[in-house]
């Protein structure tokens, strides 16, 4: 128990210097897929679901925060979770439709609901279609905080990051956690145990869209921009990789895969292709490889 | 409005037949889609970059070596596949035990590699790869034009599909093929060399894939993403066919590009419009639907109807549980 | 529980690690004048626009330091907007922080000029826009530091429609792209159309971008329309227009590229454009001085300028010559020298940058030369016609943007 405060220490302390040491705009957009690869990391690594879905989550909170904040003159706290509560429905509806199925046709059925959800973010006229929604402005936190100043956005955003987590971290080490760990593990048997397998999954799917909802509307806020990118199937792919480079199970892993990515993206920029490139030799590297993502090889590397 | 809500008959005729082309596409890519994961087992996200593959390996061979069209179709499948052994051998054979998650994540990674790669070499406009003169100019049908090339993509690609299935389905080899998939201990132990046969099985996907890719070449401009536009739409294809069924992908491959012909038409969000429109509560109701079935939403056919026959018939169109 | 520990240090370590190398560039002081050219590097507009715009404005530097010898170093730096909004936004703001960039240009791609002049309002620097099309960059969308040099939706209309309904194309039906661009010059062509006495048939939507245009054409086809309207670009309009040939749409019914570049009439060839009808802002064979230029270009790319690629040259050498002649990168100065001198160059005579940020010059109607009157590589137009700035380009007497006094 000693360790795992050491450890929550460590990244309070991280993310509490992080804008001192980097651009703070960037710490930021880490921070935001972190959150999204934990939420992500929730279904995938602990319940056993593979979604390829995840980015309607991720960019219809957004819409809608940015709409929110933007025409209908919400605070910047009551935009994202408004943006979060309508991932979560979203979520509600998605799950309970692809639940019924699993393995594979369970993740192509959350590709195609992400497809229209795409289709709708494009035609929409309050998206901006292409263009996108731009101008979203951060407004003052309860009123009081304004959040232009880059120090305030960002331990704003630090803020509902460690929340995020937290909930996560709880949710993960419940009773509830052990049951998901267990459908992952063996299905049939959580059946025979007597568990209503289909509620737990879908309770795991509805948290993890409203958490990825959160980063997506937080997102917004900091770059006063929503596109179609975050609706597009690639966001779903590229948090798949974020969570399988980090460490799929792992509490942390998802975390680092994120501020690698991330990192990756910002500092290949000017590499064009390369960045492809590398990402898929990522990809095939870790299946062959490094399954268990960079936390777990480090972590069995400790236990031996 | 003339004729049936915007479209006369003639027009019909032509969205139809135009469908009928793009399904002939939309089939081989997922005939070679099916066979690799109905067979194997494996979820081959590689396959929209192997198509480009194919396109590329054509062009490269007409520019640098002077290959034209027919030998093209015969060697770039072949080269192609032979890139698709290669994989098989050194990658995905060690994933054969673990969750089909791995085998998709790795060929995710692999389709990543090779279009950066082509991205970074050819840019993203593309080459151009003339049509054949044996195949070049067309014939008038009256209610539309039919160009000769198009005419051979049908024909060639229906042949090759139902061929491939009168094998897997009717013959000695594809029995083995089939039996290798439920009990490949049981098949071995007969003396039959399994593993050589998926991995010639993998191939031959990866060569179907090749093999589209050299057809498209002449209609759509060689470019290094002709792959991914196409890839999540031959998936929806394969998975509302069955994943396991041969027939399935064809048959659905083909019912694709006639319905989405027929929504390319505008006809559909005509009927809906006329039924709708006027309608006080229930016309706004009905707009996103109509939104869904109108020409521009044409990439998007395939989801919706992927989301509502995998709700109704769970393991897709001819597909058994697995 | 250990594994907590370090999985939460390796975090920090390796996360500071990656980020510091992205830190790595250095913070220019005010003696420096920055300039960012963001563009499409690698997608579908990078032939028309991205490392040939680079080139320019790098000939436009190296040119003006030679010429005029100024006493403030200038600077360029480059990035690939892959076409979309977010990504030029988050650049140019990054560019705006941390590297202290003065002027962004280029910006191909509406949605990005968009998005990045929303940026460079708020945190008051220079955007000149020499790739986007869409009128609503001088209209509803419009701010008064930033500059739309080349062409709009409404030029392009006035230009290739109007000449084409005077040649007797009077029935039109349109293909359009289903992205705001595509629908904008839709708009602008058929209220021209509508203007000279034409009639509009009907249009499609197609998604954006599309491959096959097969199905769009056939409906086109069976309008009956004596025109088909291009409403695209770049790789849309090579395959419809290639696809019009293989369905035996062309010659029978003409077809009105609305927005074209030399280099896609390169890439389709001279046999399937032959004829086309285009409005461009430049042509490298116009004149001596535009031959020049263009050589120069030639030598170092292989492939003659768009016009996108000679406006980033021009405007940037406008812009470096205000900045010499206000003694200062202040935004407002600079921006009031920029409108206050005509420009006199090689892309333009007597071209003017108005209120509402349009830069106002001759824009001319081109027809593709058939194959046999080609006498030399990319000898690929006869200018038919020289449209007058103030006739190209919408009045300011109809403008959208709240800056222009009425």
């Amino acid at each position: 128990m000693k360790t795992n405060a050491a450890a929550w220490a460590l990244l309070v302390a991280a993310g509490m210097a992080a804008p001192f040491l980097v651009y703070p705009v960037f710490a930021m957009k880490v921070l935001c897929f972190a959150l999204f690869a934990c939420a992500f990391n929730l279904l995938l690594g602990y319940t056993g679901l593979l979604s390829f879905g995840h980015a309607a989550f991720l960019g219809s909170a957004g819409y809608v925060a940015g709409h929110a904040v933007k025409v209908l003159g919400f605070a910047p706290e009551t935009g994202i979770l408004a943006g979060a509560a309508t991932a979560a429905a979203l979520g509600y509806i998605f799950g309970s439709l692809a639940i019924r199925r699993s393995g594979i046709y369970f993740a192509m059925i959350t590709l195609a609901l992400a497809q229209m959800i795409f289709f709708v973010a494009l035609q929409m006229p309050f998206t901006g279609g292409e263009d996108g929604m731009q101008g979203v402005p951060r407004g003052r936190l309860l009123g009081m905080i304004d959040l232009r100043e880059p120090l305030s956005m960002y331990y704003f955003v630090f803020a509902i990051f460690l929340l995020g987590f937290w909930v996560i971290y709880r949710t993960i080490h419940s009773p509830f956690g052990q049951v998901l760990k267990a459908i992952r593990e063996n299905e049939p048997r959580a059946v025979s145990l007597g568990y209503d397998v289909d509620k737990y999954k879908l309770a795991a799917f509805v948290l993890s869209a409203a958490l990825s909802g959160l980063a997506g509307a937080t997102k917004t806020l900091v770059f006063q921009l929503a596109s179609l990118t975050d609706v597009h199937w690639h966001m779903s792919g590229e948090v798949v990789l974020m969570t399988l480079l980090g460490g799929m199970g792992t509490v942390f892993g998802p975390v680092i895969g994120a501020g690698l990515v991330v990192g990756l993206q910002n500092y290949g920029a000017n590499m064009g292709e390369w960045v492809t490139v590398i990402t898929g030799g990522i990809f095939v590297i870790c299946v062959l490889a490094f399954r268990r993502g960079i936390v777990g090889e480090i972590a069995a590397l400790f236990r031996k | 409005m003339t004729g049936f809500f915007g479209v006369t008959i003639q027009g019909l005729f032509g969205q139809l037949l135009v469908g009928l082309i793009n399904g002939s596409f939309y089939a081989i890519l997922s005939l070679g889609l099916a066979i690799i994961f109905g067979l194997l087992n494996i979820i081959n996200f590689a396959h929209g970059a192997q198509y480009m593959l194919g396109a590329f390996v054509a062009w490269i061979g007409m520019t640098y070596l002077g290959v034209d069209y027919w030998w093209a179709l015969l060697l770039s499948p072949l080269a192609v596949g032979g890139t698709g052994i290669l994989i098989e051998r050194a990658m995905l054979q060690r994933l054969y035990r673990l969750d089909h998650l791995y085998g998709l994540l790795l060929t995710f990674g692999l389709a990543l590699i090779i279009e950066g790669l082509f991205r970074y070499r050819f840019g993203i406009s593309g080459e151009s790869y003339p049509v054949n003169e044996l195949l070049a100019g067309g014939t008038n049908l009256g209610f539309m034009f039919l160009p000769k090339y198009r005419a051979w993509v049908v024909v060639a690609s229906l042949v090759v599909c139902f061929a491939t299935w009168y094998v897997i389905e009717r013959t000695k080899l594809g029995s083995y093929l089939r039996a290798g998939t439920e009990n490949p201990q049981l098949l071995q132990a007969f003396g039959i060399n399994v593993p050589l046969m998926i991995t010639l099985t993998y191939g031959y996907g990866v060569a179907l894939a090749a093999f589209a890719g050299v057809l498209a070449a002449p209609i759509f401009n060689v470019n290094p993403v002709m792959g991914s536009n196409l890839i999540i739409v031959v998936f929806a294809v394969v998975v509302v066919g069955g994943m396991g069924s041969i027939l399935g992908s064809i048959v659905t491959g083909i019912g694709l590009g006639l319905i989405e012909g027929i929504v390319k038409s505008g006809m559909i969000a005509n009927l809906l419009g006329a039924m709708f429109d006027k309608v006080p509560v229930l016309g706004s109701l009905v707009y996103p639907v109509k939104l869904l079935f109108s020409p521009e939403a044409s990439a998007v056919t395939i989801f919706v109807i992927m989301a509502i026959v995998l709700l109704v018939r769970p393991a897709g169109l001819f597909g058994r549980e697995r | 529980m250990k594994r907590k520990l370090f999985s939460a240090w390796i975090c920090l370590a390796l996360v500071a690690h990656v980020t510091t190398g992205a830190m790595a560039a250095t913070k220019a002081s005010d003696g420096v004048v920055k300039i960012g050219v963001l563009t499409d590097m690698s997608g579908t507009y990078s032939d028309l626009a991205g490392p040939g715009s680079l080139l320019a404005v790098q000939m436009a530097v190296e040119d003006f330091i030679a010429k005029e010898k100024p006493d403030f170093k200038i600077e360029v730096i480059s990035a690939d907007h892959q076409n979309k909004g977010d990504i030029s936004a988050n650049k140019a703001r990054e560019w705006i922080d941390t590297e202290k960039v003065d002027a962004i240009v280029d910006l191909v791609t509406t949605s990005t000029a968009l998005a990045v002049m929303k940026v460079a309002k708020e945190k008051n620097r220079i955007t000149i826009v020499s790739g986007a099309a869409s009128t609503p960059i001088t209209n509803e969308q419009c701010t008064d530091i930033n500059v739309h040099w080349t062409y709009d939706t409404y030029a392009m209309a006035v230009g290739t429609g109007r000449a084409v309904v005077k040649q007797g194309g009077k029935t039109w039906f349109f293909i359009t792209a289903d992205y705001a661009f595509g629908k904008a010059l839709e708009k602008d062509t058929t209220d021209v159309v509508l203007e000279d006495g034409g009639k509009v048939l009907g249009r499609v939507l197609h998604p954006f971008p599309a491959q096959d245009f097969s199905s769009f054409l056939l409906q086109a086809q069976s309008s009956g329309a004596q025109v088909i309207g291009l409403a695209n670009a770049g790789n849309d309009t090579i395959n419809s227009i290639k696809q019009a040939a293989e369905f035996g749409i062309t010659p029978k019914q003409s077809l009105a590229g609305l927005l074209m570049f030399i280099t896609d009439v390169h890439s389709l060839g001279l046999k399937a454009t032959q004829g086309m009808y285009l409005t461009t802002g430049f042509y490298w064979d116009r004149n001596d001085e535009t031959r020049a230029w263009s050589k120069r270009f030639y030598e170092k790319k292989k492939r003659m300028p768009t016009m996108v690629q000679a406006v980033d040259y021009s405007a940037v050498t406008h812009y470096l010559k205000a900045v010499k002649a206000a003694g200062t990168d202040d935004t407002m100065t600079v921006m009031a020298k920029m409108k206050a001198t005509p420009i006199n160059d090689f892309f333009a005579r007597n071209g003017k940058i108005r209120d509402d940020g349009r830069m106002v010059h001759d824009m001319y109607l081109a027809q593709v030369k058939k194959p046999e009157e080609s006498k030399y590589p990319w000898d690929y137009y006869h200018i038919r016609q020289v449209i007058p700035g103030d006739q190209a380009f919408m009045p300011l007497s109809k403008s959208k943007c709240p800056l222009v006094k009425k």
